[in-house]
C-alpha cells in the first residue's frame, strides 16, 4: 500500500533537514502508528506525504500503490486515495460544509475517471456518515470548521474521510484536544472503517488513542528517522517509561 | 482656500462641458445656482485633494467626451426578480423599453417633469443632502451632478412598495459621457427595493439623495457595468430618521475607473445602515469606495464591509469614516475593508478614520490585506479539490463576508452567481 524509502525532507525556508531518512511500509489493511517526542519530525512526514508547500524533499520516495506520490499535485494524492486527517483543522469562513464537500467527493471522482454524486447521492450518502459521526445538520450547513469546537473539527475530519473513503489515511495527532467521549465517537469512526483493505497511519502522543484503535505495528521516531518498531507492547512501554530509555538504547 | 487659477479654468471648462438646463420651476433652477456656487468653491477634484490622492480624478473631469470601448456581452441581472423596470439608454430615460411607472405605494415621476414644476416635495431633497454632504468633505462631481443633470427618477414611496424598482442603464455608444441624478422620498413606514444595473455609459456621473423617514427601510442593490474602459463616478447621499434601515451594496467588476461615494447621516435614533460591496478587477482596473457615516443620533449602528479581489496589477482603494458626535451615545460603528492581492504586482490602498466624540459608544474597524491563505489552499486540495478550484472558492468565499450584507437571499444568490462568472472568466 504505502511505501517509503530513504525519504529526507527539509523546511523550504530554513537549511534544516527535519527527515533524515525514513523507511517505512505499510500494507493493505494494516494500521501501523507512529509515536515520538515532540520535534521528532511525525506532522512533517504527514505534510510531505500529503504534499504541503514549504518542504523540499531531499531524497527517497514514496508511493501508494506503486503510484510516485513526491511527484504528484496535493489534488492527485488525495485522488490516488490518500488522506490526511489534519492536527488542527482549518477554519474557512465563507464555505459551506457541504459545498466543500461535495466538491472535494466529486473532484475526486472526476480525477478518476468516475461518474460524479449528483445533488441527492450525495445528500443522502452525507447524512448517513454525519448521522453516525453525531454530526447534525447544522455542522453540515456552516462555513468549514468556522465556530467548531475542538471535536467538532476532528470529527469533521472523520466525516471527511468516511466521504472520500481513502485507501490510505494518515491520522495526524487526532486525539489532541479531544475528551474522552469524543475521544470515543473519533475512534469508532475510523475503527468503522477498518475493512481489511483499507490501511491507517495514526501519529499520537499517547497509548490511550491506540487502546481504541488498534495498531498493528508501532513505531517509535525521534530526530526525523523511525528508531524501534515493535507491536502495541511498544506504545505501552512508552506509556510507562517514556522515551528517554528508548533513546538511550539506540544511541 | 482660494483656487489655483488653472483650477478655476479647469472647474469652468467642466461646467461649459454640459448644456446649462432652462426653463425650469424656481426650486430647480435655485437648487442648480447653489450647486454651481459650491462647485465654485470647491473647484474640480485635483489629484491634492486629501480624498482624491489615492485615485486620480483627471479622467473624470476632462471637459472632452471620453471614449471606451463598448463591450456587448453585459449579461442582463435581476432577470428573474419580479420588478418594476425602468430603462435608461445612455442616460436618457425610455418609456418604450420600461414598464408603466404606476405601482401601488410607489409615486414615480421623471426628474425633468419634477423640475418643471414650481412647487414639489424633491425641492425638499434633491441637491439639500448634497449640499448637506459637502462638509466637512468637498463632493465636486456631486455638485456638478446637481446642477447640470436632467435625467433620473424622483420616487415618492408612501407604503410597502409591491416590488422592486429597477434601473437599468443601458449603453450604446461609444463616447457617451452620461449624468443621472435620482431622488428617493420614504414616508415614515415606507419600504422600497431599488435594484440599479447596467454600465451606463462611457463616462457615468450619478446621484442618488435619499431620505429615509421614521421605521421606513430602503434596500439597495446595485452592479455597475463590467465594460471594462468605462469611468464611474457614483454618489449616494441618504438621511435616515428614527428606526429607518438602509442597506447598500454594490458589486463591481472591471472599469479602469470607478469612484463610489457614500454619505450616510442619521438624524433619528435607533436607526440601521449598512453600505457594502464587493469588487473585483483584473489588470487596468481602479476602484474607489469612499464613504462617510455621521452618527448625529442616540443609538444607531452603522456598518461598512468592503472587499475587494485584485490580480494583475489592478487597484483597489477604501477611505471610510466614522464620525461620532459627542452626543450621539450608544453608537455602534464597524468597518471592515479588506484586499485580496492574487499578485504580487496589485496594490490595495485604505484609509479607516474614526472621530468619536462620545464616551459610550462601540465603533471597530479593520483592514487587511493579503494573498490568497495558502494554509487554506492546501487544506482544500489535500481532500481533492484542484487547486485553480479551490483558489475559485477562497475567492468567493472572500468576497461573501459582503454579500451577506444583502437582506434578500435570491438577490445575494445572483451577485454571487455574477461574481462566481468574473472568476471563471479571469484564470491565469
Amino acid at each position: 500500500m504505502l511505501k517509503i524509502e530513504n525519504l529526507k525532507a527539509s523546511l523550504e525556508e530554513e537549511d534544516k533537514q527535519i527527515l533524515k531518512g525514513i523507511d517505512l511500509e505499510i500494507g493493505e489493511g494494516e494500521v501501523h502508528a507512529i509515536m515520538g517526542p515532540n520535534g521528532s519530525g511525525k506532522s512533517t512526514l504527514s505534510y510531505v506525504l500529503s504534499g504541503k508547500g514549504g518542504y523540499v524533499v531531499d531524497g527517497g520516495s514514496a508511493s501508494l500503490d506503486g503510484a510516485d506520490l513526491l511527484d504528484m499535485e496535493p489534488e492527485e494524492r488525495a485522488a490516488e486515495g490518500l488522506f490526511l486527517a489534519f492536527q488542527y483543522p482549518v477554519e474557512i469562513p465563507g464555505v459551506g460544509n457541504m459545498t466543500f464537500l461535495r466538491t472535494a467527493v466529486n473532484s475526486q471522482r472526476k480525477m478518476r475517471g468516475e461518474e460524479e454524486l449528483n445533488a441527492a447521492e450525495f445528500l443522502k450518502l452525507v447524512r448517513a456518515r454525519a448521522k453516525d459521526l453525531k454530526i447534525d445538520a447544522d455542522m453540515l450547513k456552516r462555513p468549514v470548521n468556522v465556530g467548531f469546537s475542538g471535536g467538532e473539527k476532528k470529527r469533521n475530519e472523520i466525516l471527511q474521510m468516511a466521504m472520500l473513503e481513502p485507501k490510505m489515511c494518515i491520522l495526524d495527532e487526532t486525539d489532541s484536544g479531544l475528551d474522552v467521549d469524543a475521544m470515543k465517537l473519533v475512534s469508532e469512526g475510523v475503527n468503522a472503517m477498518r475493512d481489511g483493505k483499507r490501511s491507517f497511519l495514526v501519529i499520537t502522543h499517547y497509548q490511550r488513542l491506540l487502546d481504541h484503535i488498534k495498531p498493528d505495528v508501532v513505531h517509535i521516531m525521534a530526530a526525523g528517522k523511525i528508531i524501534k518498531s515493535g507491536g502495541p507492547e511498544l506504545a505501552l512501554q512508552v506509556e510507562n517509561e517514556g522515551y528517554a530509555d528508548l533513546l538511550n538504547e539506540v544511541a | 482656500m482660494a483656487l489655483a487659477a488653472n483650477n478655476i479654468d479647469a472647474t469652468e471648462a467642466l461646467i461649459a462641458a454640459y448644456p446649462a438646463p432652462s426653463g425650469e420651476g424656481k426650486w430647480a433652477s435655485d437648487a442648480r445656482v447653489r450647486a454651481l456656487t459650491t462647485l465654485r468653491q470647491s473647484g474640480a477634484p485635483v489629484r491634492r485633494d486629501e480624498y482624491w490622492k489615492f485615485t486620480n480624478p483627471a479622467r473624470l473631469t476632462e471637459p472632452a467626451k471620453p471614449a471606451a470601448i463598448l463591450e456587448t456581452d453585459e449579461v442582463p441581472v435581476f432577470e428573474d426578480t419580479d420588478k418594476l423596470l425602468v430603462v435608461f439608454v445612455d442616460g436618457i430615460f425610455r418609456t418604450d423599453l420600461s414598464d408603466d411607472l404606476t405601482m401601488e405605494g410607489v409615486e414615480i415621476e421623471t426628474l425633468a417633469s419634477a423640475m418643471s414644476k414650481d412647487i414639489h416635495w424633491a425641492a425638499d431633497i434633491y441637491g439639500v443632502l448634497e449640499a448637506n454632504g459637502q462638509n466637512p468633505v468637498s463632493r465636486p462631481l456631486a455638485a456638478l451632478n446637481t446642477a447640470v443633470a436632467t435625467e433620473g427618477l424622483v420616487i415618492h414611496v408612501t407604503g410597502k412598495a409591491s416590488k422592486p424598482i429597477a434601473l437599468r442603464y443601458i449603453r450604446s455608444g461609444a463616447d457617451t459621457d452620461v449624468m443621472v441624478h435620482n431622488v428617493i422620498k420614504l414616508d415614515a413606514g415606507a419600504d422600497l427595493t431599488l435594484l440599479e444595473s447596467g454600465p451606463a455609459a462611457a463616462r457615468f456621473n450619478s446621484s442618488l439623495e435619499v431620505e429615509i423617514a421614521d421605521s421606513a427601510a430602503l434596500h439597495h442593490v446595485r452592479t455597475q457595468g463590467r465594460d471594462h474602459e468605462r469611468l464611474a463616478a457614483t454618489h449616494m447621499f441618504a438621511r435616515l430618521g428614527k428606526e429607518s434601515r438602509f442597506k447598500s451594496f454594490t458589486v463591481t467588476v472591471n472599469g479602469v475607473l470607478t469612484r463610489n461615494e457614500a454619505v450616510i447621516e442619521f438624524t433619528g435614533d435607533d436607526a440601521f445602515a449598512t453600505v457594502s460591496g464587493a469588487s473585483a478587477g483584473d489588470g487596468a482596473y481602479h476602484h474607489d469606495d469612499t464613504v462617510f457615516v455621521t452618527h448625529d443620533a442616540l443609538n444607531c449602528e452603522s456598518r461598512q464591509v468592503f472587499k475587494k479581489v485584485l490580480r494583475n496589477g489592478a487597484t483597489g482603494v477604501f477611505q471610510g469614516k466614522i464620525l461620532v458626535p459627542s452626543h450621539a451615545q450608544k453608537t455602534d460603528g464597524y468597518q471592515i475593508a479588506q484586499g485580496m492581492l492574487l499578485e504580487d504586482d496589485c496594490t490595495f490602498l485604505a484609509k479607516p478614520e474614526l472621530e468619536i466624540y462620545a464616551d459610550d459608544v462601540i465603533c471597530s474597524h479593520g483592514s487587511t490585506c493579503g494573498a490568497v491563505d495558502e494554509t487554506a489552499l492546501f487544506y482544500l486540495t489535500s481532500r481533492g479539490v484542484p487547486k485553480d478550484q479551490a483558489q475559485d472558492m477562497l475567492v468567493l468565499a472572500f468576497m461573501d463576508e459582503s454579500i451577506q450584507e444583502i437582506e434578500d437571499t435570491a438577490l445575494a444568490d445572483e451577485i454571487r452567481e455574477r461574481l462566481g462568472g468574473w472568476v471563471e472568466r479571469h484564470k491565469d
